[in-house]
């Protein structure tokens, strides 16, 4: 099954009643599939006239209480930033699907990784956090989908699976769990479905007009991250126990480091990776651990340089911390990043 | 054992199909796999490749850069990618398109004239069943009886019908 | 002693922030009252828009969720698909419907999406405090058009039941006004064939409302209502421009 067709029947498992998308390459399969068995299952698959419609579609399939998602390639998401901080700003949940490719503008339809800030610190105007997941297989893109289901619901909060058009094309074995449990969250305390005239009307909306009570509600959100930052955050670590250089890489680009890993290890160099599994919230603690006793750490990403400042960040500047990357499309090869760090290894000896 | 594989001619001569056969035997056989088509402009009019991995390790970078097994459907392909094999390598190819052999003596060139074969036999345009014959007998990557599992669960019941046909021209491609 | 005029339960009992002489209090009256006549509030979800009307939501007795400026169709594609048997209506300005959310609303439309739009043309911008409009008429003078609208930079407005009417989705197209006691009971009967129509799953009903806006138009109240049958009505005529259930007995 290729990834896109994954994750489309991941989130169909998952208890998703509602899609609506608009075709880009390189996610076009996912919204095929959707097409092809969401009403089967008893949901809603629209193709709508813009991406802007339709993460507002998705909007009003939230605010009635529903499981719904949208899927996109980076031009597309950027038009649907204004949709997703009015998902953020009326505290909803939903899942958003990018399946990055070479950028800025309309780039190339290569996978890259270009869209980190955009994703991790910049998904629209105002202040507010998404939840991003970075799967880096088939099997990581299902398993991610459900738990971002669940974690969107439980947080009300908008959640991103941040792929790219290598794992959204390609095809691996992929097992799907028996039986998801859906609806684990009560949402009847606030969707807006119609109140039969048995409670006070619900309001699903971002607009405050008093700044106090505008920045009341969004200290309040902030609280709520405070928690998903200590109990969502997940990173595969590889090893890294004994590691000199520590390479940090998510996606695709960490199958990418995981084989340059691997030939450095056959020549005797002690390399490791540390793979973000969650973006935001970057897991911190995990990385520090698997840093803890390398003397180098070594980003590398399919763009210019993005989740390099997070790993910086996150461990606070304590090891030098190197980047190697490819951008626009261009897939680095694990020969490449192999001779960085050989580089790395000889500048020790 | 890993090998990478590298099935590459113009988009219609179904070099994704022959990966998609080899990923299925992977899979049937219990193995660590990954198959990555090549999606970009060349897609769209030009050569299209796509890159399977089978295993016994998790497999890394999806990617063949540098492929054990190639097989070249066009003289494109063949040209662009037969100083990647890697050293020991193997590349399938049609005698009859190859305008230059390569004369690299580190890898073994199997080009048989598929384009004639599948006219003599009958085969339809099955020229990437011959080679993807030739390469299992070469290899011996999979048994015959893999290849005809893998070859039902690739083709959907309204294409059933290519089943037979298929195995047909990878025995004939075995032979050659 | 016997009731004779009341509020409909379809609105809350809170005070409304619009200005003297608006025609937002009308429409909301009116639509709240059909909520009422038809019982359906307990089914209903309403939509609303950024403008003069986005504080609506403390007004519609229904549940309601707010949109983005001109999403309201999307949005309300994205309630009712999920909810087929619950009543789902936009409620929008001329800016929200006819400028930033033009392909929203063409699109609603040709689909024929079962929703129900309640639209107010007052030819103005009013929540940004009185800029042009995709409706302003030519020679309208607003803070963006101080010379007037000159259709040769400006453009010409937009007729949005004329428009909506070439659309194969749409079940009711109407254009009614709120200037009269006679024009509101019409209004009224047509936002209820809308709903009606919603229940009978006929596509997408859009009412538009020529309004008022004394307090962008730099009018009193009465002058406002003069310029919209002076004005309004001649370039943007009343009547019904499609009604699905009258084909039959056309033919």
């Amino acid at each position: 099954m290729k990834g896109n067709e994954a994750m489309a029947e991941a989130a169909i498992r998952a208890g998703c009643k509602a899609f609506f998308g608009y075709p880009i390459t390189p996610q076009t399969e996912l919204s095929a599939y959707m097409a092809k068995y969401m009403e089967k299952s008893g949901g809603v698959f629209l193709q709508a006239e813009s991406e802007v419609a339709a993460i507002n579609m998705v909007y009003g399939a939230s605010a009635s209480g529903q499981r719904a998602m949208t899927s996109s390639s980076s031009p597309g998401i950027s038009l649907k930033a204004e949709g997703i901080s009015y998902l953020a700003g009326s505290d909803l949940p939903a899942v958003i699907i990018n399946v990055q490719r070479g950028g800025p503008g309309l780039g190339s339809i290569q996978p890259a990784q270009q869209d980190y800030w955009q994703a991790t610190h910049a998904m629209g105007h105002g202040d507010f956090h998404i939840l991003v997941f970075a799967p880096a297989s088939v099997q990581e893109m299902v398993d991610l989908i459900i738990e971002a289901f669940d974690t969107s619901d439980e947080y009300r909060m908008p959640a991103m699976i941040l792929a790219d058009g290598l794992l959204g094309q390609m095809m691996e074995p992929v097992s799907f769990p028996d039986e998801v449990k859906i609806d684990k969250v009560d949402k009847s305390g606030w969707a807006c479905s119609g109140h039969k005239m048995q409670r006070e009307h619900h309001i699903v909306n971002s607009l405050y007009i008093e700044a106090e009570k505008c920045e009341e509600v969004v200290r309040k959100r902030f609280e709520r991250y405070a928690i998903v930052e200590e109990k969502v955050h997940k990173a595969e670590v590889y090893m890294c126990d004994d590691a000199d250089i520590v390479l940090t890489a998510y996606g695709a680009s960490a199958r990418v480091a995981k084989s340059a890993v691997n030939q450095a290890r056959k020549l005797g160099i002690k390399a490791g990776l540390c793979r973000p599994i969650t973006l935001w919230p970057f897991p911190k603690k995990e990385l520090n651990e698997a840093v803890k006793n390398a003397s180098d750490v070594l980003c590398v990403e399919m763009s210019m340089g993005q989740m390099v400042d997070d790993v910086r960040l996150a461990i606070n500047c304590s090891k030098p911390v190197h980047f190697f990357g490819r951008c626009g499309g261009v897939i680095p090869s694990p020969k490449e990043v192999l001779e960085e760090i050989k580089k790395l290894a000889g500048g020790k000896q | 054992m890993t090998k990478g594989i590298l099935i590459a001619g113009f988009g219609g001569q179904g070099a994704l199909f022959v990966g998609k056969i080899l990923a299925y035997c992977g899979l049937i056989e219990g193995k660590e796999l990954s198959w990555l088509p090549s999606y970009g402009p060349e897609m769209r009019g030009g050569t299209a490749n796509c890159s399977v991995w089978i295993s016994d390790e998790p497999v890394g970078s999806p990617q063949v850069l540098e492929p054990d097994y190639l097989i070249a459907m066009n003289y494109p392909s063949y040209a662009k990618f037969i100083n990647k094999v890697s050293p020991d390598g193997m590349v399938f190819a049609d005698s009859s398109l190859v305008e230059e052999k390569s004369d690299r003596q580190d890898i073994k060139q199997f080009l048989i004239p598929a384009g004639d074969i599948v006219v003599e036999k009958q085969l339809g345009n099955a020229i990437n069943m011959v080679l993807l014959g030739k390469l299992l007998a070469e290899t011996k990557l999979f048994s015959l009886e893999t290849v005809q599992k893998a070859m039902e669960k690739c083709l959907p019941p309204k294409k059933a019908k290519f089943i037979v046909s298929n195995m047909n021209a990878i025995k004939v491609g075995m032979e050659s | 002693m016997a009731v004779v005029f009341e509020k409909p339960h379809g609105l809350c009992d809170v005070p409304m922030h619009f200005c003297p002489g608006c025609s937002h209090g009308i429409v909301h009256r009116l639509v709240a009252e059909v909520l009422d006549d038809m019982n359906i509030e307990g089914d209903t979800i309403a939509v609303t828009p950024v403008g003069c009307a986005c504080m609506s939501y403390d007004y519609f007795n229904c549940d309601v969720v707010c949109a983005a400026h001109g999403r309201a169709p999307a949005v309300a594609t994205g309630v009712k698909r999920t909810n087929p048997d619950k009543y789902v209506f936009a409620y929008q300005g001329d800016g929200d419907l006819a400028a930033i959310g033009t392909a929203e609303t063409v699109h609603v439309g040709t689909r024929g999406e079962n929703i129900v739009i309640i639209f107010i043309n007052n030819t103005i911008y009013g929540m940004t405090g009185g800029q042009m409009a995709p409706t302003s008429i030519p020679g309208q003078v607003t803070q963006t058009t101080p010379y007037g609208r000159d259709p040769k930079t400006a453009g010409y407005p937009i007729r949005v039941c004329e428009m909506m009417s070439t659309l194969d989705g749409t079940a009711l197209v109407q254009r009614v006004a709120v200037d009269t006691v006679p024009h509101i009971n019409e209004a009224k009967k047509a936002i209820r064939k809308a709903f009606e129509n919603q229940k009978e799953k006929r596509g997408l009903s859009i009412i538009e409302i020529l309004s008022v806006c004394p307090t962008n138009w730099g009018m009193t109240p009465l002058e406002s209502i003069k310029r919209l049958q002076d004005e309004m009505i001649p370039y943007y005529p009343l009547g019904v421009f499609k009604d699905v259930t009258k084909e039959g007995e056309e033919k």
